[in-house]
Protein backbone atom coordinates (compact mmCIF):
# COMPACT_ATOMS: atom_id res chain seq x y z
CA UNK A 1 0.00 0.00 0.00
CA UNK A 2 1.78 3.10 -0.99
CA UNK A 3 -0.54 5.62 0.60
CA UNK A 4 -3.82 6.42 2.72
CA UNK A 5 -7.45 6.21 0.97
CA UNK A 6 -8.49 9.59 0.24
CA UNK A 7 -11.93 11.15 1.61
CA UNK A 8 -13.58 13.95 0.99
CA UNK A 9 -16.50 14.61 3.02
CA UNK A 10 -18.31 18.47 2.71
CA UNK A 11 -16.95 20.74 5.59
CA UNK A 12 -20.42 20.76 7.14
CA UNK A 13 -23.49 19.48 6.53
CA UNK A 14 -27.24 19.91 7.27
CA UNK A 15 -29.75 16.84 8.76
CA UNK A 16 -32.02 15.95 5.93
CA UNK A 17 -29.11 17.73 3.18
CA UNK A 18 -27.84 14.94 0.45
CA UNK A 19 -24.22 14.87 0.25
CA UNK A 20 -21.22 13.64 -2.16
CA UNK A 21 -18.21 11.67 -0.90
CA UNK A 22 -15.61 10.49 -2.97
CA UNK A 23 -12.78 7.63 -2.25
CA UNK A 24 -10.08 7.18 -3.89
CA UNK A 25 -7.17 4.40 -2.78
CA UNK A 26 -4.35 2.92 -3.95
CA UNK A 27 -4.33 -0.56 -5.36
CA UNK A 28 -3.08 -2.65 -8.30
CA UNK A 29 -6.23 -4.25 -9.19
CA UNK A 30 -4.96 -7.59 -10.72
CA UNK A 31 -7.38 -8.90 -12.50
CA UNK A 32 -6.01 -12.27 -12.46
CA UNK A 33 -6.15 -12.69 -16.69
CA UNK A 34 -2.83 -10.84 -17.45
CA UNK A 35 0.26 -13.47 -17.83
CA UNK A 36 3.99 -12.24 -16.60
CA UNK A 37 7.05 -12.56 -18.68
CA UNK A 38 7.53 -16.03 -17.92
CA UNK A 39 3.74 -16.87 -19.41
CA UNK A 40 2.26 -17.64 -15.93
CA UNK A 41 -0.74 -15.90 -14.84
CA UNK A 42 -0.42 -13.31 -12.41
CA UNK A 43 -2.81 -14.15 -9.75
CA UNK A 44 -5.68 -12.38 -9.19
CA UNK A 45 -5.84 -9.52 -6.78
CA UNK A 46 -8.91 -6.96 -6.11
CA UNK A 47 -10.83 -4.98 -3.91
CA UNK A 48 -13.68 -6.92 -4.21
CA UNK A 49 -15.94 -4.85 -1.98
CA UNK A 50 -16.46 -0.81 -0.75
CA UNK A 51 -18.94 -0.66 1.95
CA UNK A 52 -19.54 2.85 3.63
CA UNK A 53 -21.11 3.15 7.13
CA UNK A 54 -22.44 5.89 8.28
CA UNK A 55 -22.94 6.13 12.41
CA UNK A 56 -23.32 1.88 12.20
CA UNK A 57 -25.84 1.94 9.67
CA UNK A 58 -24.56 0.52 5.94
CA UNK A 59 -25.15 3.53 3.60
CA UNK A 60 -23.53 2.49 0.08
CA UNK A 61 -21.91 -0.85 -1.00
CA UNK A 62 -20.42 -1.44 -4.55
CA UNK A 63 -18.90 -4.69 -5.55
CA UNK A 64 -15.88 -4.67 -7.63
CA UNK A 65 -14.90 -7.04 -10.62
CA UNK A 66 -11.74 -7.56 -13.10
CA UNK A 67 -12.34 -4.24 -15.59
CA UNK A 68 -12.13 -2.22 -12.62
CA UNK A 69 -8.94 0.31 -13.27
CA UNK A 70 -6.01 0.63 -10.61
CA UNK A 71 -6.57 3.05 -7.95
CA UNK A 72 -10.55 2.85 -8.06
CA UNK A 73 -12.16 6.37 -7.28
CA UNK A 74 -15.47 5.78 -6.13
CA UNK A 75 -18.32 8.53 -5.06
CA UNK A 76 -21.59 8.20 -4.02
CA UNK A 77 -24.42 10.30 -2.79
CA UNK A 78 -26.51 9.99 0.73
CA UNK A 79 -28.88 11.93 2.86
CA UNK A 80 -27.84 13.05 6.05
CA UNK A 81 -30.24 11.51 9.03
CA UNK A 82 -28.24 13.14 11.99
CA UNK A 83 -24.75 13.34 13.39
CA UNK A 84 -22.30 10.50 13.25
CA UNK A 85 -19.09 8.95 11.57
CA UNK A 86 -18.40 7.61 7.97
CA UNK A 87 -16.74 3.92 7.95
CA UNK A 88 -15.06 3.30 4.60
CA UNK A 89 -14.28 -0.05 4.46
CA UNK A 90 -12.29 -1.58 0.85
CA UNK A 91 -12.16 -5.45 1.32
CA UNK A 92 -9.43 -7.40 -0.60
CA UNK A 93 -9.25 -11.16 -1.93
CA UNK A 94 -8.02 -13.36 0.98
CA UNK A 95 -9.86 -10.86 3.37
CA UNK A 96 -7.37 -8.26 4.44
CA UNK A 97 -9.79 -4.79 5.10
CA UNK A 98 -8.70 -1.51 4.61
CA UNK A 99 -11.02 0.78 7.27
CA UNK A 100 -10.92 4.64 7.21
CA UNK A 101 -13.14 6.38 9.94
CA UNK A 102 -13.89 10.03 9.34
CA UNK A 103 -16.87 12.65 11.13
CA UNK A 104 -19.26 14.39 9.37
CA UNK A 105 -19.72 17.93 10.67
CA UNK A 106 -23.53 18.32 11.07
CA UNK A 107 -24.87 22.15 11.73
CA UNK B 1 -19.07 4.22 -27.50
CA UNK B 2 -21.39 2.13 -29.87
CA UNK B 3 -21.99 4.87 -32.85
CA UNK B 4 -18.06 4.88 -32.68
CA UNK B 5 -18.38 0.78 -33.56
CA UNK B 6 -20.98 1.22 -35.96
CA UNK B 7 -18.76 4.18 -37.69
CA UNK B 8 -15.90 2.24 -37.95
CA UNK B 9 -17.37 -0.98 -39.11
CA UNK B 10 -18.86 1.38 -41.90
CA UNK B 11 -15.87 3.43 -42.85
CA UNK B 12 -14.10 -0.05 -43.35
CA UNK B 13 -17.39 -1.54 -45.35
CA UNK B 14 -16.65 2.05 -47.72
CA UNK B 15 -13.18 1.87 -47.82
CA UNK B 16 -13.33 -1.71 -49.92
CA UNK B 17 -15.44 0.17 -52.21
CA UNK B 18 -13.04 2.94 -52.95
CA UNK B 19 -11.46 6.22 -52.20
CA UNK B 20 -14.62 7.50 -49.88
CA UNK B 21 -13.36 5.39 -47.49
CA UNK B 22 -10.54 7.49 -46.72
CA UNK B 23 -12.91 10.44 -45.74
CA UNK B 24 -15.12 8.51 -43.37
CA UNK B 25 -12.17 6.60 -41.55
CA UNK B 26 -11.03 10.14 -41.31
CA UNK B 27 -14.96 11.00 -39.76
CA UNK B 28 -14.25 8.39 -37.59
CA UNK B 29 -11.56 9.26 -36.08
CA UNK B 30 -12.72 12.63 -35.27
CA UNK B 31 -15.71 10.98 -33.48
CA UNK B 32 -13.23 8.72 -31.26
CA UNK B 33 -11.06 11.61 -30.58
CA UNK B 34 -14.23 13.28 -29.20
CA UNK B 35 -15.26 10.71 -26.77
CA UNK B 36 -11.77 10.72 -25.47
CA UNK B 37 -12.17 14.73 -25.09
CA UNK B 38 -15.70 14.31 -22.90
CA UNK B 39 -13.33 11.51 -21.05
CA UNK B 40 -10.83 13.84 -20.58
CA UNK B 41 -13.14 16.52 -19.53
CA UNK B 42 -14.96 14.81 -17.10
CA UNK B 43 -11.49 13.43 -15.23
CA UNK B 44 -10.75 17.59 -14.80
CA UNK B 45 -13.94 18.71 -14.04
CA UNK B 46 -12.90 16.12 -10.72
CA UNK B 47 -9.77 16.55 -9.63
CA UNK B 48 -10.68 13.76 -6.97
CA UNK B 49 -11.05 11.13 -9.87
CA UNK B 50 -6.93 11.60 -10.57
CA UNK B 51 -5.18 9.35 -8.55
CA UNK B 52 -1.82 11.11 -8.86
CA UNK B 53 -3.63 12.70 -5.88
CA UNK B 54 -2.60 9.88 -4.09
CA UNK B 55 1.14 9.94 -4.75
CA UNK B 56 0.67 14.41 -4.53
CA UNK B 57 -0.24 12.81 -0.53
CA UNK B 58 2.70 10.43 -0.27
CA UNK B 59 5.35 13.30 -1.77
CA UNK B 60 4.16 15.44 0.93
CA UNK B 61 4.44 13.05 3.63
CA UNK B 62 8.07 11.89 2.20
CA UNK B 63 9.34 15.89 1.84
CA UNK B 64 8.01 16.27 5.81
CA UNK B 65 9.32 13.20 7.17
CA UNK B 66 12.65 12.91 8.91
CA UNK B 67 14.39 10.43 6.85
CA UNK B 68 17.56 8.83 4.87
CA UNK B 69 20.99 8.12 6.91
CA UNK B 70 20.81 11.95 8.45
CA UNK B 71 17.50 11.05 9.88
CA UNK B 72 16.49 15.01 8.48
CA UNK B 73 13.50 16.39 6.08
CA UNK B 74 13.69 17.79 3.18
CA UNK B 75 12.20 21.06 4.62
CA UNK B 76 15.83 22.74 4.40
CA UNK B 77 15.86 21.70 1.05
CA UNK B 78 16.20 25.40 -1.35
CA UNK B 79 14.31 24.70 -4.70
CA UNK B 80 14.85 28.16 -5.05
CA UNK B 81 12.53 30.51 -3.09
CA UNK B 82 14.57 29.59 -0.15
CA UNK B 83 14.81 26.79 2.34
CA UNK B 84 11.41 24.95 3.22
CA UNK B 85 9.68 27.40 0.77
CA UNK B 86 7.46 24.88 -1.54
CA UNK B 87 4.38 27.25 -2.79
CA UNK B 88 5.28 28.78 -6.39
CA UNK B 89 8.75 27.28 -6.42
CA UNK B 90 8.35 24.52 -9.19
CA UNK B 91 6.36 27.77 -11.52
CA UNK B 92 10.49 29.02 -11.56
CA UNK B 93 12.58 26.03 -12.40
CA UNK B 94 14.40 25.65 -14.07
CA UNK B 95 17.40 27.87 -12.47
CA UNK B 96 20.53 27.88 -11.82
CA UNK B 97 21.82 26.96 -8.16
CA UNK B 98 24.64 28.30 -6.77
CA UNK B 99 25.25 25.34 -3.82
CA UNK B 100 25.17 23.19 -6.58
CA UNK B 101 26.55 25.29 -9.23
CA UNK B 102 24.32 23.65 -11.93
CA UNK B 103 21.24 24.70 -13.27
CA UNK B 104 18.17 22.13 -12.15
CA UNK B 105 14.96 21.31 -12.78
CA UNK B 106 12.42 20.32 -10.29
CA UNK B 107 13.25 16.72 -10.33
CA UNK B 108 17.48 16.97 -10.76
CA UNK B 109 17.04 19.34 -7.59
CA UNK B 110 15.42 16.57 -5.25
CA UNK B 111 18.08 14.61 -6.04
CA UNK B 112 20.42 16.88 -4.80
CA UNK B 113 18.55 17.51 -1.48
CA UNK B 114 18.13 13.87 -1.04
CA UNK B 115 21.54 13.30 -1.30
CA UNK B 116 22.97 16.46 0.51
CA UNK B 117 20.64 17.09 3.16
CA UNK B 118 19.35 13.75 3.77
CA UNK B 119 22.56 11.40 3.07
CA UNK B 120 21.20 8.87 0.41
CA UNK B 121 23.66 7.55 -1.89
CA UNK B 122 23.69 8.97 -5.03
CA UNK B 123 24.23 6.04 -6.96
CA UNK B 124 21.22 4.30 -5.12
CA UNK B 125 19.02 6.99 -5.98
CA UNK B 126 19.67 6.43 -9.86
CA UNK B 127 19.64 2.87 -9.89
CA UNK B 128 16.25 2.36 -11.83
CA UNK B 129 15.31 5.32 -10.67
CA UNK B 130 11.79 5.25 -12.58
CA UNK B 131 8.86 3.07 -12.19
CA UNK B 132 8.04 -0.18 -14.42
CA UNK B 133 4.26 -0.94 -15.47
CA UNK B 134 1.81 -0.85 -12.91
CA UNK B 135 4.21 0.19 -9.97
CA UNK B 136 3.95 3.11 -8.05
CA UNK B 137 6.38 6.35 -9.18
CA UNK B 138 9.39 6.74 -6.75
CA UNK B 139 9.49 8.65 -3.64
CA UNK B 140 11.62 11.19 -5.69
CA UNK B 141 8.77 11.45 -8.21
CA UNK B 142 6.29 11.48 -6.02
CA UNK B 143 7.74 14.48 -3.81
CA UNK B 144 8.25 15.83 -7.24
CA UNK B 145 4.52 15.32 -8.22
CA UNK B 146 3.84 17.45 -4.40
CA UNK B 147 6.11 20.46 -5.11
CA UNK B 148 4.77 20.75 -8.92
CA UNK B 149 1.52 20.09 -7.25
CA UNK B 150 1.68 23.37 -4.97
CA UNK B 151 2.29 25.76 -7.89
CA UNK B 152 -1.28 25.13 -9.57
CA UNK B 153 -3.24 28.42 -10.53
CA UNK B 154 0.48 29.58 -11.45
CA UNK B 155 1.70 29.98 -14.78
CA UNK B 156 5.31 28.99 -16.02
CA UNK B 157 7.62 32.16 -15.36
CA UNK B 158 11.46 30.47 -15.40
CA UNK B 159 13.83 33.70 -15.65
CA UNK B 160 16.44 32.23 -17.88
CA UNK B 161 18.42 35.16 -17.07
CA UNK B 162 22.17 33.60 -15.68
CA UNK B 163 24.28 32.92 -17.91
CA UNK B 164 24.42 29.47 -17.28
CA UNK B 165 20.15 29.13 -17.46
CA UNK B 166 20.61 30.74 -21.07
CA UNK B 167 23.42 28.06 -22.13
CA UNK B 168 21.06 25.43 -20.77
CA UNK B 169 18.50 27.41 -22.51
CA UNK B 170 20.24 27.47 -25.80
CA UNK B 171 21.54 23.28 -25.30
CA UNK B 172 17.95 21.91 -25.10
CA UNK B 173 16.80 23.83 -28.05
CA UNK B 174 20.00 22.17 -29.70
CA UNK B 175 19.42 18.92 -28.74
CA UNK B 176 15.47 19.37 -29.17
CA UNK B 177 16.19 19.78 -33.08
CA UNK B 178 19.41 17.58 -33.29
CA UNK B 179 19.47 14.23 -35.06
CA UNK B 180 21.41 11.52 -33.60
CA UNK B 181 21.53 7.07 -32.80
CA UNK B 182 20.86 4.37 -35.58
CA UNK B 183 17.41 5.93 -36.16
CA UNK B 184 18.67 9.15 -36.97
CA UNK B 185 15.98 10.57 -34.90
CA UNK B 186 15.53 14.32 -33.05
CA UNK B 187 12.79 15.18 -30.86
CA UNK B 188 11.37 17.19 -33.35
CA UNK B 189 11.09 14.65 -35.73
CA UNK B 190 7.63 14.09 -33.67
CA UNK B 191 6.63 17.16 -31.99
CA UNK B 192 8.04 19.47 -35.17
CA UNK B 193 4.58 19.87 -36.48
CA UNK B 194 0.77 19.90 -35.74
CA UNK B 195 -1.32 17.20 -35.38
CA UNK B 196 1.54 14.16 -35.43
CA UNK B 197 0.91 11.07 -33.65
CA UNK B 198 2.24 7.76 -32.08
CA UNK B 199 -0.58 4.99 -32.89
CA UNK B 200 -3.51 6.76 -31.22
CA UNK B 201 -1.35 9.38 -29.24
CA UNK B 202 -1.76 12.64 -30.47
CA UNK B 203 1.80 14.49 -29.93
CA UNK B 204 1.97 18.68 -29.17
CA UNK B 205 4.28 20.55 -31.56
CA UNK B 206 6.51 21.85 -28.80
CA UNK B 207 8.30 24.83 -30.61
CA UNK B 208 4.47 26.77 -31.62
CA UNK B 209 4.14 28.34 -27.49
CA UNK B 210 0.18 27.18 -28.12
CA UNK B 211 1.21 23.78 -27.96
CA UNK B 212 3.38 24.01 -25.80
CA UNK B 213 1.45 25.59 -22.86
CA UNK B 214 -1.20 23.03 -23.13
CA UNK B 215 0.67 20.46 -22.45
CA UNK B 216 4.25 21.07 -20.65
CA UNK B 217 1.83 22.24 -17.35
CA UNK B 218 0.37 19.02 -16.88
CA UNK B 219 3.37 17.07 -15.87
CA UNK B 220 4.18 15.29 -13.86
CA UNK B 221 0.84 13.25 -14.33
CA UNK B 222 -0.94 10.06 -14.11
CA UNK B 223 -0.97 7.44 -16.58
CA UNK B 224 -3.71 5.40 -16.82
CA UNK B 225 -2.48 2.87 -18.86
CA UNK B 226 0.61 1.94 -16.37
CA UNK B 227 -1.45 2.92 -13.80
CA UNK B 228 1.57 5.27 -12.06
CA UNK B 229 2.55 9.04 -12.18
CA UNK B 230 4.95 9.77 -14.59
CA UNK B 231 7.74 12.76 -14.08
CA UNK B 232 8.77 14.96 -16.88
CA UNK B 233 12.25 13.41 -16.41
CA UNK B 234 10.52 9.96 -16.71
CA UNK B 235 9.36 11.31 -19.73
CA UNK B 236 12.48 12.36 -21.57
CA UNK B 237 14.13 9.15 -20.64
CA UNK B 238 11.13 7.01 -22.51
CA UNK B 239 11.20 9.03 -25.37
CA UNK B 240 14.99 8.77 -25.60
CA UNK B 241 14.48 5.03 -25.44
CA UNK B 242 11.90 5.40 -28.15
CA UNK B 243 14.52 7.52 -30.27
CA UNK B 244 16.77 4.49 -29.58
CA UNK B 245 19.30 7.03 -28.16
CA UNK B 246 21.55 5.59 -25.17
CA UNK B 247 19.81 5.79 -21.62
CA UNK B 248 19.55 9.18 -19.98
CA UNK B 249 20.51 9.44 -16.83
CA UNK B 250 18.01 11.57 -14.13
CA UNK B 251 18.77 14.98 -13.52
CA UNK B 252 21.78 14.70 -15.81
CA UNK B 253 22.10 17.88 -18.15
CA UNK B 254 20.03 16.33 -21.02
CA UNK B 255 16.89 16.21 -19.58
CA UNK B 256 17.26 19.34 -17.48
CA UNK B 257 18.39 21.40 -20.99
CA UNK B 258 14.96 19.60 -22.53
CA UNK B 259 12.68 20.57 -19.87
CA UNK B 260 14.18 23.97 -20.09
CA UNK B 261 13.71 24.36 -23.58
CA UNK B 262 9.91 22.85 -23.25
CA UNK B 263 9.27 25.08 -20.28
CA UNK B 264 10.30 27.95 -22.46
CA UNK B 265 8.17 27.08 -25.20
CA UNK B 266 5.32 27.03 -22.67
CA UNK B 267 6.11 30.67 -20.85
CA UNK B 268 2.40 31.94 -19.35
CA UNK B 269 1.09 28.71 -19.50
CA UNK B 270 -0.94 27.85 -16.28
CA UNK B 271 0.33 24.78 -14.30
CA UNK B 272 -2.34 22.06 -13.07
CA UNK B 273 -0.91 18.85 -11.96
CA UNK B 274 -0.91 16.09 -11.65
CA UNK B 275 -2.21 15.47 -15.48
CA UNK B 276 -4.12 12.50 -16.97
CA UNK B 277 -2.65 10.89 -19.99
CA UNK B 278 -3.48 8.03 -21.70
Amino acid sequence: MSAKPRIRLPDNARIGEVIEIKTLIAHPMESGNRRNNDGGLVPRLLLHTFAAKFAGREVFRATLHTGTAANPYISFFTKVPGPGEFEFTWIEDGGAEIIERQALKVI
Amino acid sequence: MKTIRRNVCAAILVFASGLAGAVHAQQSSDAIERELETYRSMMRSDPWSNPGMLDVDRGETLWKTPGGPNNVSLEGCDLGLGPGKVDGAFAALPRYFADADRVMDVEARILWCMEKLQGFERAKLLNRPHPGPGMPVKDLGAIATYVAYRSNGRSFAAAFSHPKEKEMLALGEALFFRRSGPMDFACSTCHGDSGKRIRLQPLPFFSKPDEARKIVGAWPAYRVSTAHVMTMQHRIYDCFWQMRLPEVELGSDVPVALISYLVKQAEGGEISIPGMKR
